[in-house]
C-alpha cells in the first residue's frame, strides 16, 4: 500500500555491485595473464633472477590477501597478523627439520611431503586464530589492535627462546617439500605453485566475501547496531573470517619457509605484521586484489630504493604517507571499487 | 479492541537506573495484538531508554518483559530479533555501502536464518532479489533499489529504514520516530504509508509529531520521568488535565 507512483520495474543488471565486480573480474584476469607469463619472460629476458622476485611478492600477496579478508571486510584491525605468517613457516621448518636432521618429534619421524605438512601447519594456525580470536573480539578499537599485537609478541617471544630450533638465529630447511609429480626445487616449478595456491585461494575469499556470509560481515563492519538487531550475533561471523584469515596467512607462512630455506623470529615480528598492513592499505582495502598488486608494489619498490640507497626507508616512508594521504583506497582501491566505498 | 485482546509484548515493574537518574522508574505497558500504540513524551521522559531495554540492547535493573508469551527478559537483542521483534532507529542505521535493495536482503537472509552460508551470492538469487524489491515498493522506494544507501537523501533512506524492518514479517514492529528529521511533506507521507500497515502488524510507536501519533494510534501511552502516568485512546489522552499539563500544552488543544 504505497502512496507513491514507484511500482515500476528496475532492471536488476544496474547493480554497481555487479559493474564493480566485472571490472575487478577483468583486473585479476589480466593479473593472472602476466603472472602466468612471468617465467617465460624472464627466461627470455635472461634475467631468471625475476621468477624468485615475483614468487616473493605472490607469498606476500597470499598474506595480504588473506589480512585484507579481516582488515577490509571484518573491520578488525589486527597487528598481529605475521605470528601466523611465523607460526606457519615453523611448522613447516621444524618438521623438516625432524624429518632430516633431528629425530622423532614424539615419536613422529616428521615428514617432507608437503600434502601432509601444509595442512598441518594451516590447522595449527587455524588453532592459534581460533584462540587469539576468541580473546580478542571480546574488545573492540584500540584494545583489539593492542591485544593482536600482544599476541603477536608473545609468538615472536616463544620463538626466540626455542634454542632446539635455532633461537633467534631461526631455523634452516635444507630441503623444500614435496609434492609427488612436482619438483619444487626448481624455480619455475614453485613460482608456478605459489601461483595457484593464490589463485585458488584469492578466488574461494572472493566468493566468501560476496556470499552471506560476507554480507552479514560486511553488515556487521558498517553498522553492527542494525546487524544485531536483524538477528545476527556478531562472534561467531568475525571469528570465523579470523580463523579463515589465519589459515592463509599460515599458508604464506609455509611457502616462505619453503622458498626462503630458513625461517627466523622477525617472520612474525611487530615490524612484519605492519608491513603486511601497510601492503592491504597500498594496495587497496577491502578490495583483495588490491593488495596482491600491493605486494608488488611495495616490495618492489623496497628491491628498486634498496639497490640504490641503504636508507631506503627514508624514500618508502614519504611515498606510503603520500599513497595514504591521496586517498583511503590506497593505489588501486578507487578503481577496483573496495568494500568501502567508491 | 474488544474483539481481539491478545497481548503481545507485556511490561510490567521495569526500572532502570544510571546512577542517581531513574531512567525508567517502574513502566508498565501491554500491547495488544494487531493495535498501533503510540509511545509519547517529552524529551528526557526515557522513552530510548525504554526502547532499548524492549529491544534488548540494554537489561533492565528490575522488572519483566514478556514478549508473545514468553519472558524475554534475560534474552540479548538478536534473539529477540530472531523471535519477530523488529526495530528502526531514531538515527538511521543502514548499511551505507551497500544499496537499499542489499539492505532488505540483509534483512531478509538474517531471517531465514540460513546466513552461515560462504558460497552462494545472495545478489544472484532471484527468489531473494524479487521479495527485497517487493518490500522496497512497498515503500515506494523501487526505483532506487539500486542505489548506496549513502547516496539516498534523508527522507529516502527513512524508506529504506522501514523496508528492512517490514520484511522480517515481524510480529512486533517498534518504530523509533519514524518521521525524525523529515520536513511536514513527508512526514505526511510517511504517515500515509504507516497507516497502510495498521492492522496488518502490531506496531509500537515512538514519535514527535502529535498529528502523525493522533491520526495513526489506536491507544497511547505518556511517558513523564520514566513513568508511564496514563494509557488511553486518543480522544481520552487529548481530555486528560495531567496530560495535558505534562505534555501537550496548548498547541494541541
Amino acid at each position: 500500500m504505497t502512496t507513491l507512483d514507484s511500482r515500476r520495474p528496475v532492471a536488476p543488471s544496474a547493480s554497481w555491485t555487479r559493474i564493480e565486480m566485472s571490472r575487478s573480474a577483468w583486473a585479476a584476469l589480466f593479473g593472472l595473464l602476466v603472472l602466468v607469463l612471468v617465467p617465460t619472460g624472464a627466461e627470455l629476458a635472461g634475467t631468471p633472477y625475476a621468477i624468485n622476485l615475483v614468487t616473493r611478492f605472490m607469498i606476500y600477496g597470499l598474506a595480504a590477501v588473506s589480512l585484507d579478508l579481516v582488515l577490509g571486510y571484518g573491520a578488525m584491525v589486527s597487528f598481529g597478523h605475521a605470528m601466523f605468517f611465523g607460526l606457519g613457516g615453523y611448522v613447516t621448518a621444524i618438521v623438516a627439520h625432524h624429518a632430516l636432521e633431528a629425530g622423532p618429534l614424539f615419536g613422529w619421524s616428521g615428514s617432507m611431503q608437503a600434502l601432509v605438512v601444509w595442512p598441518l601447519a594451516l590447522a595449527c594456525c587455524a588453532l592459534l586464530g581460533a584462540g587469539v580470536g576468541y580473546l580478542a573480539l571480546r574488545t573492540r578499537g584500540v584494545q583489539f589492535i593492542m591485544i593482536t599485537l600482544a599476541f603477536g609478541q608473545l609468538v615472536y617471544f616463544v620463538l626466540m627462546s626455542l634454542k632446539v630450533y635455532g633461537g633467534d638465529d631461526g631455523l634452516m630447511m635444507s630441503q623444500r617439500n614435496v609434492v609427488p609429480g612436482l619438483d619444487l626445487e626448481k624455480p619455475v616449478v614453485f613460482f608456478y605453485v605459489c601461483l595457484a595456491l593464490l589463485v585458488i585461494w584469492t578466488f574461494l575469499c572472493s566468493r566468501i566475501v560476496a556470499s552471506r556470509f560476507g554480507m552479514v560481515l560486511q553488515a556487521l563492519r558498517q553498522s553492527e547496531r542494525r546487524t544485531i538487531n536483524l538477528g545476527a550475533a556478531p562472534t561467531p561471523y568475525r571469528l570465523s573470517a579470523f580463523v579463515l584469515s589465519a589459515m592463509g596467512t599460515g599458508l604464506a607462512g609455509a611457502l616462505w619457509a619453503n622458498f626462503a630455506g630458513l625461517v627466523t623470529p622477525d617472520m612474525a615480528s611487530w615490524t612484519k605484521s605492519g608491513e603486511l598492513m601497510a601492503i592491504v592499505i597500498f594496495g587497496g582495502v577491502g578490495t583483495l586484489l588490491g593488495p596482491i598488486a600491493g605486494a608488488a608494489v611495495f616490495l618492489g619498490l623496497e628491491e628498486l630504493l634498496a639497490s640504490w640507497t641503504e636508507h631506503w626507508m627514508l624514500v618508502m616512508g614519504p611515498i606510503l604517507v603520500l599513497v595514504v594521504l591521496a586517498g583511503r583506497n590506497g593505489l588501486f582501491g578507487r578503481w577496483l571499487g573496495g568494500a568501502h566505498g567508491r | 479492541m474488544a474483539a481481539d485482546t491478545r497481548s503481545l509484548l507485556q511490561v510490567s515493574g521495569l526500572r532502570k537506573t544510571f546512577g542517581a537518574v531513574k531512567a525508567t522508574d517502574g513502566v508498565d505497558l501491554n500491547l495488544i495484538e494487531g493495535e498501533v500504540h503510540a509511545l509519547i513524551g517529552p524529551n528526557g521522559a526515557g522513552k530510548s531508554t525504554l526502547i532499548a531495554q524492549l529491544c534488548g540492547e540494554l537489561r533492565p535493573d528490575a522488572g519483566t518483559i514478556t514478549f508473545d508469551g514468553v519472558d524475554v527478559t534475560a534474552l540479548p537483542a538478536h534473539l529477540r530479533a530472531r523471535k519477530g521483534l523488529s526495530r528502526s532507529f531514531q538515527i538511521t542505521e543502514l548499511c551505507p555501502d551497500f544499496s537499499a535493495l542489499e539492505n532488505v536482503m540483509l534483512s531478509l537472509t538474517l531471517t531465514s536464518g540460513r546466513a552461515f552460508q560462504a558460497w552462494s551470492d545472495p545478489r544472484r538469487d532471484p527468489k531473494l532479489m524479487t521479495a527485497a524489491q517487493h518490500w522496497l515498493e512497498e515503500v515506494g522506494l523501487a526505483e532506487r533499489a539500486n542505489t548506496r544507501v549513502s547516496d539516498l537523501a534523508h527522507g529516502e533512506k527513512r524508506q529504506v529504514e522501514l523496508a528492512v524492518a517490514l520484511a522480517r514479517a515481524p510480529r512486533l514492529l517498534l518504530l523509533d520516530e519514524p518521521m525524525a528529521g523529515m520536513g511536514v511533506e513527508e512526514s505526511a507521507r510517511m504517515t500515509q504509508l504507516l497507516l497502510g500497515l495498521k492492522r496488518r502488524y502490531t506496531i509500537l510507536l515512538v514519535e514527535h509529531d502529535m498529528d502523525a501519533v493522533f491520526a495513526l494510534a489506536d491507544r497511547l501511552t505518556v511517558l513523564v520521568y520514566g513513568r508511564t502516568i496514563f494509557t488511553g485512546t486518543p480522544e481520552e489522552v487529548r481530555n486528560h488535565p495531567e496530560v495535558r499539563a505534562a505534555y501537550l500544552g496548548e498547541e494541541a488543544c
